[in-house]
């Protein structure tokens, strides 16, 4: 099976096979199968506690894995570092650790670096224009405890932008941000894709969903669907992602998309 | 010097059961340090009692010591919430400059005349035989109060270990009962320190809460327990330190806490490592052999040909189920010695080889695995149709009598109703 | 070299070595395990002066540095295994302690090991312990090994900045990018040990465990710049020896509380004043 795969695989920037990630007794990812397309904005999107995080951390082997096999771009991910880029929770980092903006975008490049090499004038200028791209090139040496959420995840994104990555993974990037910041991430977002990378985007806005996302994964403990959007937003499959819990969610997603929102976040 | 025995032996005993049962609070309010802290920072407070009163007494050393403890407490309290530095620095900052304090002042009693001889420097390292029995007497008085404390504000405590911000929108005082908590932490450290010392008394403070942790879910289970764990510490340490002459009874009432803990992290029940070394084996064993049964069923029912059951390599069986082949081996061994499997020659052309097939035991056996694992997709296929549909711990499908026809009716539907019956392959 | 010059040069490299590695235990939270080591080292000390019978031979030190990251080690295990990491150091630490008070308790009659000389030291001795080669006095041992183990800190540091930054600062993201956060992890632990245990031989525990965090955390208020950081941690550690010192004269008292007392001031001096500071821009 693996090696009817295997041609098609190196192209593909993801591959998930029957991934199973638990933590104590409690399987939090269930035989996960998953091909994710190359140039894609996808989103993954499911109830709280369904595994979206989990299941990106499991992909780039932060968290231990029961069972299950990942490739990037037809390789073990270990291999494939250079071609991936990271964004993390913002609540995830110490904002008070004594350092400025520019030199936290920098961070970005280390990986490429390698051991022992030292930033210098050409990871400096990559920070810059990675700023430039998301607005902030004005507080490059401002001291991170002093940004506001938004712009915290501006400089997050920077960072990732910094390292010219193949594919992107990006936890929860518009939980809580401003309207302006909203946008920079969208104008991002769509830059991104133009350039033909991969972006996969942890998301639990359901009314923004259309808007955002040309690719869906949605995820409960199992992957209960996964493709284009069109195709994937339906009534039937959100009331198996969520249950049926929430009774306008076949509403939400029958109707056109919405109107575009002025509003910030959620 | 057996009844002498007795005394040190009730008195340490005493001392572990109340910081046990305090040192759940300090764990559980992820502070499990601040008895090693608040030890470190009584140094200063006792020996400032010592130099002005010239004495040994119990009395004016516990007010020197909660003195400068709760002194420390505050300095805490200041330093993490006007500054951007952690618990943990602030911690540190107390402890080391506090106890320098203690270093410098200890050195100025030395010079004071009959300074020598004040047996200060033993609070360091404590010195359990010496005590007699006024002391047990006060040990009693204080760790009965500190227990009756722990009694009292059970609730309030249990709000400020677990979530002291909801506590204070309660409109309680959290700052004070923070105080209060750390104020006992302080009395139980001054009436250690001449049993078992500074560094010592910080491990009463908290292994036996982490030891009592490993055997209950529950805080009223848990405080008993952990005082339950100090004493028997505080006995098993005195016990051994009979054995020889020069055995220290600090130290070895310490190391039989930690031998408790050690124990309780092996083998306690539930949350021990080789209890969840065998849960997780006993479940990996328990997959692998329903996946091997239910591979084989798979395979006889594609064949369709109930009389001759198809068989196959345990690579084929690997292949399929994602069991590594060694384990498909011992697994095919076992179900044959349980006559769920048969061995039968290999194919022509493939000398050497091996294949296995159900037998009319094993098609009854695999037959409600594999009913229960097609339950299961129809079950995710057809979620939002069905009431109350549940798995319990073990991944068995609960389901209403009803539901359950309405799922074989489905399967019936989806083609997917299995079709090797018990009585089949005979 | 007068006996005063030694004694504050010796004070300035144990501040100078421990503010360096403690400012990086200050941003990862971690600065109780410093505590935890120095007195964990403790087994380690007597078993390799057991096996020697001298306090300076290079195996008791490798012991004790191997005890070090033993703590470290099991610090992490008990916290795979569930056990809350500040509870995990407590528990470890003071039973590898009690172990160390029992062997030496058990072999007091063949050791002389004052226990409250190895913990709590005396740098006042610091200027006639001497380094002898043959007949050839290199001058008191404590400056050596000390100036050692600060130019070992010092370029590990400067090698691994960039390293040791992303980790404290973001290990996941690190981690992503194919950074060894393990790997950097026991180095930082392993620069702990080696900076506690050559510190503990020439000062004593309190000392080390002061300047783990006094001067990290002093310098952490004053800036915004981990480089600037560093380099204020070993300036503050300085002066905070050079005015424990001084202290200890005027008042006659152990050297070595007196630098921890003062290393406190330094701290309460420039909280207050940031403090103020504070207060009167938002006013």
């Amino acid at each position: 099976m693996a090696r009817e795969h295997s041609a098609r695989d190196d192209d593909l920037p993801v591959v998930v096979r029957s991934l199973t990630v638990a933590y104590q007794q409690r399987p939090v990812l269930k035989d996960v199968n998953l091909s994710l397309p190359p140039g894609r904005l996808i989103g993954v999107i499911g109830p709280n506690g369904a595994g979206k995080s989990t299941m990106i951390k499991a992909i780039l082997g932060m968290v231990p894995r029961l069972s299950g096999e990942v490739r990037i771009f037809g390789r073990p991910v270990a291999q494939a570092r250079r071609e991936v880029g990271y964004v993390p929770q913002r609540a995830s980092v110490d904002w008070d650790f004594p350092t400025d903006v520019l030199d936290v975008v920098m961070m970005g490049r280390y990986g490429h670096l390698g051991l022992l090499r030292r930033p210098g004038a050409r990871e400096r200028s990559l920070a810059m224009e990675a700023l430039e791209k998301v607005g902030m090139a004005d507080f490059a040496r401002r001291q991170i405890s002093q940004l506001s959420g938004g712009q915290q995840q501006r400089v997050f994104l920077a960072r990732a932008l910094a390292q010219d990555a193949r594919i992107y993974f990006m936890d929860e990037p518009f939980a809580g941000v401003d309207a302006a910041t909203e946008r920079a991430i969208i104008g991002l977002l769509t830059d991104l894709k133009a350039r033909g990378r991969t972006v996969v985007v942890v998301h639990h806005d359901l009314q923004t969903v259309r808007e955002y996302f040309d690719w869906l994964v949605l995820l409960n403990v199992r992957v209960l669907a996964a493709g284009p959007v069109e195709r994937v937003f339906t009534p039937e499959n959100l009331t198996h992602t969520y249950g049926g819990r929430l009774g306008s969610l076949a509403l939400l997603a029958g109707a056109q998309p919405p109107a575009r929102r002025s509003l910030g976040g959620d | 010097m057996f009844a002498n025995a007795l005394w040190v032996m009730s008195g340490t005993a005493l001392l572990g059961l109340a910081s046990g049962v305090l040192g759940v609070f300090a764990l559980l309010r992820r502070r499990a340090l601040m008895g090693d802290v608040l030890a470190h920072a009584a140094l200063p407070g006792i020996v400032l009692a010592y130099m002005v009163t010239s004495a040994k007494a119990a009395g004016p050393l516990l007010v020197g010591a909660a003195a400068t403890g709760v002194l420390g407490v505050l300095a805490m309290l200041a330093i993490t919430r006007h500054s951007r530095l952690k618990e943990d620095s602030a911690m540190s900052l107390v402890l080391t400059v506090f106890f320098g304090l203690g270093i410098m002042l200890l050195g100025v009693v030395q010079r004071m005349p009959g300074g020598n001889q004040s047996g200060l420097d033993k609070y360091l390292f404590g010195q359990a035989a010496a005590i007699v029995p006024s002391d047990v007497r006060l040990i009693t008085l204080i760790a009965a109060l500190l227990c009756l404390m722990a009694l009292l504000f059970y609730k309030e405590f249990k709000l400020l270990a677990f979530d002291p911000g909801f506590g204070a929108g309660l409109g309680f005082p959290m700052t004070a009962l923070d105080l209060l908590l750390n104020l006992g932490i302080v009395v139980a450290v001054v009436i250690g320190l001449e049993a078992v010392g500074v560094v010592l008394m910080a491990a009463l403070l908290t292994t036996p809460a982490v030891t009592a942790r490993y055997w209950t879910n529950r805080l009223s289970v848990m405080l008993p327990l952990a005082g339950l764990f100090g004493a028997l510490s505080g006995v098993a340490g005195t016990l051994a330190s009979q054995v020889g002459p020069r055995m220290p009874t600090g130290p070895l009432i310490v190391l039989a806490a930690s031998l408790f803990f050690f124990v309780s992290l092996l083998a306690a029940p539930q949350r021990g490592l080789l209890a969840r070394l065998v849960r997780f084996l006993r479940t990996r064993a328990r997959t692998r052999r329903s996946r091997l049964l239910e591979a084989l069923y798979d395979l006889a029912e594609e064949a369709a040909c109930p009389q001759t059951l198809a068989a196959a390599s345990p690579e084929a069986l690997s292949r399929r189920t994602g069991v590594p082949v060694g384990a498909v081996r011992r697994h095919l061994a076992r179900l044959s010695r349980e006559g769920l499997v048969d061995r039968v020659p290999a194919p022509a052309g493939l000398a050497g080889a091996d294949a296995w097939k159900l037998t009319a035991a094993g098609v009854a056996e695999a037959y409600p695995l594999v009913r229960e694992e097609r339950l299961h997709l129809v079950c995710r296929m057809h979620e939002a149709d069905l009431d109350g549909v549940q798995w319990d711990a073990g991944g068995r499908l609960v389901a209403a009598p009803e539901t359950l026809r309405q799922l074989e009716a489905l399967l019936v539907q989806h083609g997917m109703q299995p079709r090797l019956h018990p009585g089949d392959g005979a | 070299m007068t006996a005063s010059l030694v004694i504050v040069a010796v004070g300035a490299l144990v501040a100078g070595s421990a503010g360096l590695v403690g400012s990086f235990l200050v941003l990862r939270r971690m600065t109780m395990l410093g505590d935890a080591i120095s007195h964990a080292v403790l087994p380690g000390i007597a078993l390799g002066f057991l096996f020697t019978g001298s306090r300076a031979a290079p195996i008791m030190v490798l012991g004790a540095a191997l005890f070090g990251l033993l703590t470290t080690w099991l610090v992490q295990a008990l916290q795979r295994a569930g056990v809350q990491e500040d509870a995990g150091m407590g528990v470890t630490f003071t039973a590898l302690f009690a172990l160390g008070v029992v062997l030496i308790s058990a072999f007091a009659g063949r050791v002389h090991l004052d226990l409250e000389h190895v913990l709590y030291g005396e740098i006042a001795f610091a200027p006639w312990d001497l380094w002898l080669v043959g007949d050839v006095s290199l001058g008191p041992r404590a400056l050596w090994t000390m100036g050692a183990i600060f130019v070992l800190d010092l370029v590990a540091v400067l090698l691994f900045f960039k390293e040791l930054k992303i980790c404290a600062f973001d290990p996941e993201t690190a981690s992503a990018q194919g950074i060894n956060v393990t790997a950097f992890h026991y180095l930082l632990m392993t620069l702990v040990s080696i900076t506690t245990v050559g510190a503990f031989d020439a000062v004593g525990a309190i000392l080390v465990v002061a300047m783990l965090v006094l001067p990290g955390a002093t310098a952490y208020l004053l800036t915004d710049r981990l480089s600037v950081m560093l380099a204020l941690a070993v300036g503050i550690g300085v002066l905070a020896s050079v005015l424990g010192y001084l202290l200890a004269r005027a008042t006659d008292t152990p050297v070595a509380g007196a630098m921890a007392v003062a290393g406190g001031a330094v701290f309460a001096v420039t909280f207050v004043i940031r403090l103020l500071r504070q207060r009167r821009r938002r006013a």
